[in-house]
């Protein structure tokens, strides 16, 4: 176990790959032993993680459980791993979601064994930008994240709906939010991808906290250009390319298409992780690396984050389809994320600014846990009735009433209701934001007013109402294994909700050590 | 002495070659098995010597010389370095893999596999080549096979078209090329071609500014660089499977490593006045080729013309002479090598069964070929510079390198990464996904057990280098060491 132990990171983060090469070992054919043997070694990743977690150190400042290895040394990056608080609980998020997504997706019939070895691919993926201490390796992993997920909507995407694109040519719904998945990404990563080489060239090493050194500090003038402006630009180029992935307004729209299009787990984990990582990435390198230009530019992040969240839970409400409707959801929570992190640039050091983190990166926890629920949610009734439009539900509870109930709950634990995971977080934030940008949290808060109003929404044409003739004896309730994939989220939004300590203890000391 | 192991890896093929002639030309199984056989030894020897390259010890290593005509300072003078050695492998491999995927060729096989082995004895040597006039003398085994290659095996709408253009576009590089390498014979005063000694010969900077653009531009047509590219994709189209894997594989980079070894490293000081507005054509290459690529509709010109980009990348980092764009460069040539031999083998594949290239025909193949689906996909990641792939460890510090000279090339050329991924994005999508044309509904076959082996070691190649880029780039540093030591230390 030494070895385990001294390697632990670099097992969490290949176990998924090994898992993936023992399915594609598995004949083709035995659908259901994939789907078992995917499901139950998935919790390998989960277990590892949760030793991980126990073996955390919360007192000790810096990085732990650090490993480094030869990688690329004639441009000298190296294999570097590491964890502190903030990636912990993101790892934690990362290696949970998982097997629920593998379970959830038990009733893919379509090549089975493809499916999950992206799944587990993909969650190499996730993990690798959360553990990586080197700038060219976090990138490494950040792009490869995107490969399995454009398979994952491309392929098993919902097989309706169809796109009009200019010209009057028509395409696959699933195709055309593949592509521009894929194609949104990529293209927003190029100014990152860009910005990393100009650093490498300077600095001389993509080694992270060497970095987190050198950058900041740097003063001497760069191609003939001011460092003030040099960093500047590569300032946003780092906001823009995590910003698309966060997604902060105006650079969402990629997201209702792939969220909607993509199959239930493919959502869960895009909501509950992926989204996760350009808030991350805030976190990690735009705020450490660039504080001046943080701070500078932090009203104007602010403002993005505050037309997220209005504009997010406005076109929310304006949906008639369900999984849409839970799609600009993130938009709208993601927004308070943003807006932490806005907050927090502006007044970094300060009690409110880590307040204000700290319910960034509960937030990001929490959003995790609800959208991920949410989509699991809005994945059952439809493969029930295979429809999403929200005008031809309505008067379900009676039908469905165990499922009726768990869907109240996590819409509560959405909205933010006290005493669920949700409140905790956005309340933290608002807090910490009230002292520092006092217009736009109170903007915020009307954001707030019609999340409620499109949750409510999503409830009523759902579940109440007269009861719906069509569906009398068309619908099932949520069967036993559904109820295995959202239990642990419920218990999670409710343990939160009731004592948020055993995770904010961790998440806090991250912060006010890391800031 | 040593044993003469690069001796053996030249002229394994043209001795094959020749035997080959000797089986009699209805006995097709047997000129198949001995062709399989010398390419395999082929590809044996080219690993053990990449791998048994000293790497810390650096320079040329595995130096064989023998005075050839020693009145006009000729000798026949071999080793490799850093830059050649990935290259050797190369070349091993992708002849390796264009034996396997030709063994269905029925039409005389035996002609087929004498030229194309020809070619590749052409190859191995320039790559080797420590003297100026035996890199011509392989250069020019290189190129004229190709002209019958094509011209006989070839697409028939275009072979004699795209056989002549290629062949004359090639012929008068070398010219030019020879030229200026003649002018260094007589100015250097040494009487020797032997590229060791001209390093030393210390060329006045008026005589290197004066010829580096005849010598460098003479070997880049070969490596298809702007504006001199066109008769590339005309070519790539036009040639049968295997030789388009050679021609995109490993010719180009031909054309490259000789505009390097002879170009920038005998007239380094010629190299740093021009390289200014040199890097501007390889950008237009880069971005140029990238569009042209993505407006085609015949699959085979897409892959032709994202030829032209990559090899824009690999001539873009040459032309920022440091050590960053130099290194990506040295594996960009690698790492393309085997992508487009992969892409090659794939279109090949697909047109053989479907007998179009037109990609809005085309469709589904993924239902009859999944393995070859696969390998085009890893191919394609490898194209659009995915990380993880090979593609992203060579483009990366091309990138790097042209930071560090110019910033805003570095962003122009960013965009090609767009460009690609639309692309290859589009040909998966299209022609491996979607419906099957009913023309094709039920009569179009897998591939056979050979393709798949050459397939799966094409994508093979692609991922270790990608995941594991140790196994390639300190060699190839050791390379870029050497050249910027030439340079001066820049």
């Amino acid at each position: 176990m030494e070895i385990v132990s001294n390697y632990l990171l670099t097992f969490i983060l290949f176990s998924p790959v090994v898992i993936a090469v023992i399915l594609m070992l598995l004949p083709r054919d035995q659908e259901n032993l994939i789907r078992w043997v995917a499901f139950i070694l998935s919790f390998i990743p989960l277990g590892l993680s949760i030793a991980l977690w126990l073996g955390f150190n919360s007192e000790q400042p810096g990085f732990q459980y650090q490993e480094q290895a030869i990688w690329y040394a004639p441009i000298n990056s190296s294999y570097h791993l590491g964890v502190d608080g903030i990636s912990l609980t993101m790892v934690l998020l990362t290696t949970l979601l998982t097997p629920l997504a593998i379970l959830a997706s038990f009733g893919i019939s379509d090549r089975v064994k493809a499916y999950m070895v992206l799944f587990l691919m993909l969650e190499t993926g996730m993990l690798g930008v959360f553990l990586s201490l080197d700038l060219l390796l976090f990138f490494v992993f950040w792009e490869i994240g995107l490969v399995p997920m454009y398979f994952l909507i491309n392929q098993w995407g919902s097989e309706k709906g169809e796109r009009e694109l200019w010209g009057g040519r028509k395409m696959s719904a699933r195709n055309y939010a593949s592509f521009k998945f894929m194609i949104y990404t990529m293209a927003g990563s190029l100014g990152l991808l860009l910005a990393i080489q100009m650093i490498g060239v300077v600095a001389g090493t993509f080694d992270l906290l060497k970095l987190y050194e050198v950058w900041p500090s740097l003063s001497q003038p760069l191609f003939g250009l001011p460092i003030s402006t040099v960093k500047a630009i590569a300032f946003w180029a780092f906001v823009i390319a995590f910003a698309i992935k966060v997604p902060v307004w105006p650079f969402h729209t990629w997201l209702p298409d792939a969220h909607t299009e993509a199959p239930t787990a493919g959502s869960m984990i895009l909501a509950g992780v992926l989204l996760k990582l350009g808030a991350y990435g805030f976190l990690r390198l735009v705020l450490p690396l660039y504080p001046e230009q943080s701070k500078m530019y932090a009203g104007a992040l602010g403002f993005l984050a505050v037309m997220a969240i209005i504009f997010g839970a406005l076109a929310s409400y304006g949906q008639s389809d369900f999984k849409r409707l839970v799609a600009y959801s993130s938009v709208n929570h993601m927004g308070f994320v943003v807006l932490g992190i806005a907050a927090a640039a502006f007044a970094t050091g300060t009690e409110d600014a880590n307040i204000a983190l700290n319910g960034a990166v509960l937030q990001m926890f929490n959003h995790g846990l609800s959208a991920a629920g949410m989509f699991f949610l809005v994945g059952v009734i439809y493969e029930r009735t295979h429809t999403r439009n929200l005008n031809d539900f309505g008067g379900l509870f009676p039908l469905v009433p165990v499922y009726g109930g768990i869907l109240i709950f996590t819409s509560m634990a959405s909205l933010g209701l006290p005493g669920l995971n949700g409140f905790i977080s956005e309340f933290l934030v608002v807090r910490g934001a009230w002292p520092i940008m006092s217009v736009y949290t109170a903007l915020a808060m009307i954001g707030l007013f019609f999340t409620g109003a499109y949750i409510l929404k999503g409830i009523k044409m759902v579940l109440h109402g007269p009861i719906n003739e069509k569906w009398v004896g068309h619908i099932s309730e949520i069967s036993a294994r559904e109820i295995v994939v959202i239990a642990p989220l419920l218990v999670l939004m409710l343990w939160i909700g009731i004592w948020p300590a055993w995770i904010l203890n961790v998440i806090n000391r991250a912060v006010m050590m890391f800031f | 002495m040593q044993f003469p192991i690069l001796s053996i890896i030249v002229f394994t093929p043209i001795i094959t070659g020749i035997l080959i002639l000797l089986i009699p030309a209805e006995r097709k199984t047997e000129v198949r098995v001995t062709a399989l056989a010398a390419a395999i030894f082929a590809l044996a020897l080219s690993i053990w010597v990449y791998f048994s390259y000293d790497i810390p010890a650096g320079g040329y290593q595995f130096i064989e010389k023998y005075s050839w005509l020693p009145q006009f300072g000729i000798s026949y003078h071999v080793g490799i370095d850093g830059m050649s050695a990935p290259l050797v492998l190369l070349t091993g491999v992708v002849m390796f893999t264009g034996v396997l995927i030709s063994w269905g060729l029925d039409d005389r096989p035996r002609e087929f596999f004498a030229f194309l082995f020809i070619l590749a004895t052409g190859v191995f040597g320039v790559f080797v080549a420590l003297d100026l006039f035996m890199l011509f003398f392989f250069y020019e085994i290189a190129v004229f096979p190709m002209y019958l290659l094509i011209a006989i095996w070839g697409w028939k709408e275009t072979r004699e078209y795209a056989a002549m253009k290629l062949t004359l576009y090639l012929f008068i590089g070398s010219v030019i090329a020879l030229v200026g390498a003649l002018a260094m014979y007589f100015t250097s005063g040494l009487g020797t071609f032997d590229m060791l000694e001209l390093e030393k010969a210390g060329f006045s900077t008026d005589f290197q500014i004066l010829w580096f653009p005849f010598v460098f531009f003479g070997f880049a047509v070969l490596g298809g660089i702007f504006p001199f590219h066109n008769w590339s994709p005309d070519g790539h189209v036009a040639a049968p499977t295997a030789v388009s894997m050679f021609h995109a594989g490993v010719l180009m980079k031909l054309g490259a490593f000789a505009a390097l070894r002879v170009g920038i490293m005998l007239l380094p000081e010629g190299a740093k006045f021009h390289m200014g507005w040199i890097i501007l054509l390889t950008l237009v290459n880069v971005v140029y080729g990238a569009y042209i690529a993505m407006v085609q509709t015949d699959f085979k010109y897409v892959i032709g013309f994202s030829s032209v980009s990559h090899m824009g990348l690999v001539a873009m980092g040459f032309a920022t002479l440091n050590a960053d764009g130099m290194l990506g460069a040295g594996v960009q040539m690698f790492s393309h090598g085997v992508m487009t031999a992969l892409f090659f083998a794939v279109v090949g594949m697909v047109y053989d069964r479907a007998h179009t290239r037109e990609i809005p025909r085309l469709g589904g193949f993924r239902k009859m070929m999944p393995l070859v689906t696969l390998a085009f996909i890893i191919g394609g990641l490898v194209s659009m510079g995915m990380p993880g792939l090979s593609g992203f460890i060579a483009e990366f510090p091309i990138f790097m390198g042209v930071w560090g000279t110019a910033p805003w090339i570095a962003i122009v050329a960013a965009i090609s990464i767009v460009i690609t991924a639309s692309y290859i994005i589009r040909i998966i999508g299209r022609v491996f996904f979607g419906q099957v044309p009913e023309e094709f509904e039920g009569h179009i076959t897998d591939v056979s057990v050979l393709d798949k082996v050459a397939l799966v070691l094409l994508s093979a190649i692609l991922i270790v280098v990608g995941i594991y880029p140790a196994i390639m780039t300190p060699l190839v540093e050791s390379g870029v060491n050497n050249i910027l030591r030439l340079l001066g230390g820049a």
